[in-house]
């Protein structure tokens, strides 16, 4: 209790001596407490305050410039994609001449689902498995190195590489088709499903591998009963983010799918549309109809992934037990 | 096949490397047939990681279906030679064993034993209670499901979750989450799921540090139940928890090379825990009963 009688009450600051009030205007910026100032007159130094003041400034303004060109873009094709957005377009292929209205990009729709299908169900095991090596297999070994290594390298080369790696190795032996195209985008998919997987495998507690292995669980049971359950609302997003970038991919599919204004299905000994490749047919020509065309696919496009990665979202968070 | 080396006292048996012939982990041996006989048996066992030493010549034997009680100060060594009972060590990589640990007479560290038919025998719970993201029941059967039980799961279930006395708390909500649990009712959890796979011996790494004295003594209580069918091993830097639940204690203390500040633990003394804490023979284990250090 004697501490308590020592102390001056917070709010009579005139009965303490100014020698008792320690740090104010010593050593310390800002007005600090001491014996007789009372909590409420402490104020932390006005340069702090305008730092903190200006630091948040730039850090919303940059979140606003960041979003200024994204709420374009979706502005722009949200308003001219929905004016020849209709059922017609949806449920119709291309018209035979860029100048005719009517019509849509069914072919393109079509092409898009087969080859981002193919490349999804190939790219997806294989990348997830790989990234199982890296965490769980490989740790640091040069097998692994060389892995993730080359991972960051084919993340960061040009589409187009891949379009004409895909053209002299598969094309010119078996001609245009929607294997070729499917081939060259799950090329372009594997390294973000392997790298994002295995960020995600790290983050898995070794705490639960522990729990499965002192319960003698083989390292292959741990690995598929635990480790890719808890990760797998990351692994999710890991590979949405994979199935949006390759849905968008135009350049590889150019030179493996070539395109083609024709509904088909096939897989191989024909040329087929993708929705990319249907926009920008439409938009670098000077008809009208045909643009209008490429605003609606853009739209559609743009939905498509919208609808997936929703879906994706609500997928994960059902798999993993709520908290 | 499982020829018994270990008759005599383990402390005056020289260790020798006595070639170990079988491959297989023979089954327990039946629960009061020979009740005397050690469940581990461990000659002259060396730890390291890397190149540092860990642990120095241990040498002790844990008696069946008694609590076997770890004890000392921190960074001696406690979780790493319990962690050497089910081979627990082996997922660090650069941890290294040598000397045996004789389980019902047979090295677990000899080649051709398989780690996970050792961790079937020997379950382990954990310093912080670490259920699975899934649901009670799920994380219960996870063990049974992994080695092939063939017999009723919803049974197993609630035999595992009775045996860990959580059945009454949580017998209405098997299919909720094991993170909504409470952390007392967590740990309850992860031991009805040890028992679950039947094991033969449970290790606890300081199973209570992270609960409240309730939760604490729930668990207490739980061990004195489990000791009628298991032997238990449990590592606590808590003197009044070894006191309380053991039988028998040993004492690990840390040894410091002055040269080189290298630092290993040692075990000290091994004996009745009534012994140990009220005759300790070694001057070490007296100052650290007594409070005087650690």
């Amino acid at each position: 209790m004697s501490w308590a009688e020592d102390l001056p009450p917070l709010d009579g600051g005139a009965s303490a001596p100014d020698t008792q009030a320690g740090h104010a205007g010593g050593r310390w910026s800002g007005r600090c407490w001491a014996p007789g100032v009372s909590l409420r007159d402490c104020r932390p130094a006005r340069r702090r305050v305008w730092r903190n003041r200006r630091n948040a400034t730039l850090i919303v303004l940059a979140v606003v410039l960041t979003l200024i060109p994204v709420a374009m873009i979706l502005y722009q094709i949200t308003s001219k994609g929905i004016q020849t957005m209709d059922w017609e377009f949806l449920t119709s292929s291309q018209p035979f001449s860029l100048r005719r209205t009517g019509g849509g990009f069914l072919n393109g729709l079509i092409g898009t689902a087969i080859m981002v299908g193919l490349a999804t169900l190939v790219s997806v095991p294989l990348g997830i498995l790989g990234a199982v090596y890296l965490v769980e297999y490989g740790k640091g070994n040069w097998l692994a190195k060389l892995i993730r290594f080359f991972s960051d390298v084919m993340t960061g080369v040009p589409s187009i590489f891949v379009g004409l790696f895909v053209y002299t190795a598969l094309v010119v032996q078996f001609g245009f088709g929607a294997l070729m195209g499917a081939a060259s985008l799950m090329i372009i998919m594997m390294p973000i499903v392997v790298r994002s997987t295995e960020e995600m495998l790290k983050l898995v507690p070794h705490e639960l591998k522990d729990a499965s292995y002192a319960l003698g669980a083989a390292k292959w049971q741990t690995v598929l009963r635990v480790i890719l359950p808890s990760a797998a609302p990351g692994i999710t997003t890991g590979v949405m983010l994979a199935v949006a970038r390759a849905a968008g991919e135009t350049a590889p599919l150019l030179l493996t799918a070539l395109g083609s204004i024709q509904l088909t299905a096939k897989l191989w000994g024909a040329p087929i549309q993708a929705l990319p490749l249907a926009i920008f047919d439409g938009a670098r020509n000077p008809f009208a109809a045909g643009q209008a065309r490429a605003w609606a696919g853009a739209l559609e496009l743009l939905l498509i992934v919208l609808v997936f990665t929703i879906m994706a979202r609500v997928v994960a968070s059902r798999s993993r037990i709520s908290r | 096949m499982n020829v018994d080396i270990h008759k005599t006292a383990p402390q005056l048996a020289p260790p020798l490397a006595l070639p170990t012939t079988s491959q297989t982990i023979p089954q327990p041996v039946p629960r009061g047939a020979d009740g005397e006989q050690p469940v581990f048996a461990v000659h002259d066992l060396n730890m390291h990681y890397g190149k540092n030493l860990a642990l120095k010549d241990v040498t002790m034997d844990i008696r069946p279906r008694r609590i076997t009680a770890i004890i000392g100060p921190s960074g001696c060594g406690k979780s790493t030679l319990i962690r050497c009972f089910n081979r627990m060590n082996e997922l660090i990589p650069s941890a290294r064993v040598s000397g045996e640990v004789l389980y019902h007479g047979e090295n677990i560290y000899a080649p051709g034993v398989d780690p996970v038919v050792v961790r079937r025998h020997i379950g382990m719970v954990f310093q912080r209670p670490n259920p699975f993201p899934k649901s009670i029941y799920e994380n219960v059967a996870f063990g049974a499901k992994i080695n092939g039980y063939k017999g009723d799961m919803d049974e197993l279930v609630e035999r595992s979750l009775r045996r860990a006395a959580l059945w009454d708390e949580v017998k209405n909500q098997l299919k909720k989450s094991a993170l909504d649990l409470s952390g007392g009712q967590q740990q309850r959890l992860c031991i009805a799921r040890a028992i679950a796979v039947e094991p033969d011996v449970i290790l606890m790494d300081e199973p209570a540090s992270a609960l409240d004295p309730i939760a604490t003594v729930r668990i207490e209580d739980l061990m004195q139940e489990l000791k009628q069918d298991y032997s238990i091993v449990i590592v606590t830097h808590n003197m009044q928890q070894a006191a309380r639940v053991s039988d028998e204690t040993a004492f690990l203390y840390t040894e410091v090379d002055e040269a080189t500040s290298a630092r290993w633990g040692i075990l000290v003394e091994f004996g009745e825990t009534s012994q140990i804490f009220t005759r300790p023979r070694d001057k070490r284990t007296e100052d650290y009963v007594s409070g005087r250090f650690g």
